[in-house]
């Protein structure tokens, strides 16, 4: 069971910040558990940043973005209330999807 | 049936392979389309990275502000901002010259987003680390070195 994306949305002056933090291992495939053995690649390959309908940012990764991904970016629009959903599915085929309201 | 596909599918590393296995019926033209997308995260040389992103041999852009620490303590976790002045971005890559797999993310901006983005990457060791920005007129590429005191991959 997949943990619940962090999201913050905020519009001033026409401009919507959003920042946003990816509950995953986003384990790169090289790295190594103390036995040796090395740790299988499990993180997100694919994530979208919806505003209402529209996607204003989305994206792939690899195994070189940190733990938990952290995103910060800005788009033009939005208004309080309006709905701001991120959704991503990792190399496991698992999916996610969480939204909130733009503040 | 799935294993003999999954051999297929690493034997073929090259971006031809794909329309090959549509041909043949072995991958829908979806399938496809997922799996090629995927095949530049799989380069372990900058040359084929930019070749699978399309991109040839970027020009060097000073329009690109890249925000990294000039040592990084934690290689696990190294902070980066870019902000592209180039018109009409459409999309970033971040690569990283001495991980074993070259590139790390891929973003797609909408027209109404603002081209610049921050986020955490991971460094294997000290090494350059690249922006590659596709506008409609082309790839364009700074680069920024970054020395890592613990490494972020192997460690």
């Amino acid at each position: 069971m997949s943990e619940a994306t962090r999201i913050r949305a905020t519009v001033k002056d026409g401009i919507t910040e959003v920042v946003i933090r990816m509950a995953h291992p986003m384990e790169s495939g090289q790295r190594r558990a103390p036995s040796g053995e090395r740790l299988p690649a499990h993180h997100i390959t694919d994530f979208a940043v919806h505003h209402g309908e529209r996607q204003v940012l989305g994206g792939r990764f690899g195994g070189g973005i940190s733990a938990n991904p952290h995103l910060v970016f800005r788009f033009r629009g939005g208004a309080a209330g309006e709905e701001l959903s991120v959704s991503w599915t990792d190399n496991r085929g698992v999916m996610r999807r969480d939204s909130v309201k733009i503040g | 049936m799935a294993t003999g596909r999954r051999t297929i599918l690493k034997a073929g590393g090259a971006l031809g392979v794909w329309s090959v296995l549509v041909a043949a019926g072995v991958l829908s033209a979806g399938e496809a389309r997922a799996a090629a997308d995927r095949t530049p995260f799989q380069a372990t040389t900058l040359e084929e990275a930019f070749a699978a992103l399309g991109a040839g041999r970027p020009d060097a852009s000073s329009y690109i502000e890249l925000s990294l620490p000039d040592i990084a303590e934690n290689g696990a976790m190294v902070p980066i901002g870019v902000v592209s002045r180039l018109p009409g971005t459409e999309q970033m890559a971040i690569l990283v010259q001495k991980n074993p797999n070259k590139l790390a993310a891929v973003f797609d901006f909408a027209p109404d987003t603002l081209p610049e983005l921050q986020t955490r990457i991971r460094m294997a060791e000290s090494s350059d680390v690249l922006v590659l920005v596709k506008t409609a007129a082309g790839f364009h590429l700074a680069r920024r070195p970054v020395r890592v005191t613990i490494g972020g991959c192997a460690a």
